[in-house]
């Protein structure tokens, strides 16, 4: 009797199908369509305006069965001629936390398990503005002002010079042509680099599947910017994409009681962050780093 | 000769077009909100029209009682501010009238820096539309700073956040 003996030939090209095989089926099967499109969806600025069409159909049935109402998801693209900068007056920074709770309302943030917050006020002693490391930002006395103290807010400083988006392995992140950097939180897969990378902590992680109250979610929307994210990506201020491709106020600024919040384009002269940087005395975080923000802290000049 | 004339009139005729204009300019007006007045309280004339004016210095016993001056109080009294005659307005320095809605002319008069911040969206705090159509709204000077005692009074901070060291809530 003469055993049949695979060739070599014979047993690659089995093993090769049984492999096929074993990775489609989750992919064919019906019960896991939706991770497999998911998984396969492209990058958001490689996809067609047809496809993006339907990817925004699909996250509005999934918001809308998760949240109970509809979203309107935006895709608006950048302004033509606008690079967005940002004005921030630190004497007249009262440290209220007005514009952290602002922020996490209007950008649906994870509110509790994980707490996110893309805008952090550090506390910092008179005449030690240098020193950021030994800032505090969880303090919390009856009543700000406090005597002693300055506040310095800190939130992604949207950088002309963005390490985040060198060190991204997969290009998830990226600068738009207003000079906002973006993320597209489906591309993104978790590794956290960004993060590293920042200078400024601008960025957060979903270290859980993040808590949003149904009744307080924030029905407008951007793609790039607060639509309700997922587990395991990373998000950051994004100037309120969805409010200043409009030509609103981002959120912030709208929300702070003293007025130290000011926002404009940079190619337009007549702009209010233009009339800072003329003729205030504007300096930037870090600027030994290179990172060329477009977030100029001032003082009364 | 005659055509000299005719230049020079044309001259003083755009000359003047200029100054109407440039005038116009300068009256600019600001999409201020409502200003923010104690309800019930305006138009101020309802009470005042018939009352005597009295110009003295005093604590205000029957009315006004919250309204405690501290705002170069030594120089100023209600008057220098509110028009006599017409109680509805306030009074400049020259003796011109302005709105509620005009406050900021008469801040504008002793806070020269401040008002040229102001008008450009520097000093105060403007909220809607900065770009476009859409709504735009200026806060007056009024809004922010009690007029009667302008400085900022300290507010209670919202919560920090979770430390990292809170494992159930921190991230």
């Amino acid at each position: 009797m003469e055993t049949k003996r695979y060739t070599r030939r014979e047993f690659i090209r089995n093993a090769s199908l049984t492999a096929l095989a074993g990775v489609s089926l989750p992919l064919l099967s019906s019960c896991a369509k939706e991770e497999t499109e998911d998984f396969l969806q492209k990058h958001f600025r490689e996809m067609t305006a047809e496809e993006k069409k339907q990817v925004i159909a699909k996250l509005e049935q999934r918001y809308l069965q998760k949240f109970g109402r509809k979203l309107q998801i935006s895709t608006k693209e950048a302004v033509p001629d606008t690079l967005w900068g940002y004005g921030l007056e630190l004497s007249r920074c009262i440290g209220c936390r007005r514009c952290v709770y602002a922020c996490v309302k209007e950008n649906n943030q994870s509110r509790h398990d994980p707490q996110l917050q893309w805008i952090r006020v550090l506390r910092l002693k008179r005449g030690n503005l240098i020193n950021l490391e030994n800032s505090d930002h969880y303090y919390n006395p009856d009543t700000v002002p406090e005597k002693g103290f300055i506040y310095l807010p800190v939130q992604c400083q949207q950088c002309q010079n963005p390490p985040c988006v060198k060190v991204c392995p997969v290009h998830a992140t990226w600068q738009e042509p207003d000079g906002i950097v973006a993320v597209d939180y489906n591309w993104c897969i978790g590794c956290r680099y960004c993060i590293a990378a920042c200078p400024y902590k601008g960025r957060v992680f979903n270290w859980a599947e993040p808590n949003i109250p149904k009744e307080e979610i924030n029905p407008s929307v951007h793609y790039l910017g607060n639509r309700p994210r997922m587990k395991c990506a990373v998000e950051k201020c994004t100037f309120c994409i969805q409010r200043v491709r409009d030509g609103r106020y981002p959120a912030c600024v709208e929300a702070c009681p003293t007025g130290t919040r000011k926002f404009g384009n940079l190619l337009d002269p007549n702009s209010e962050i233009r009339y800072i940087i003329d003729r205030k005395r504007v300096f930037r975080l870090k600027e030994d780093l290179n990172t060329e923000s477009k977030f100029y802290y001032f003082f009364e000049a | 000769m005659k055509k000299k004339i005719k230049a020079i009139a044309l001259g003083i005729f755009l000359l003047g077009f200029c100054f109407t204009s440039s005038a116009n300019g300068a009256a600019e007006e600001f999409p201020v909100a409502p200003p923010p007045m104690t309800e019930g309280m305006f138009p101020c004339s309802n009470c005042h029209a018939s009352m005597e004016t009295n110009r003295k210095k005093r604590e205000l016993k029957e009315e006004h009682t919250q309204v405690k001056l501290h705002h170069a109080e030594t120089m100023r009294w209600c008057l220098d501010c509110h028009d006599v005659k017409n109680r509805d307005n306030l009074r400049l320095y020259n003796g011109e009238l302005i709105k509620f809605t005009e406050s900021y002319k008469l801040c504008g008069e002793c806070h020269g820096p401040q008002y040229r911040d102001w008008r450009a969206g520097i000093h105060g705090k403007r909220t809607g539309y900065f770009m476009g159509s859409g709504k735009r709204t200026y806060f007056l000077c009024a809004h922010c700073h009690d007029p009667h005692e302008p400085k900022f009074k300290p507010l209670k901070p919202e919560p920090p956040p979770f430390p990292p060291t809170d494992r159930k809530h921190g991230n």
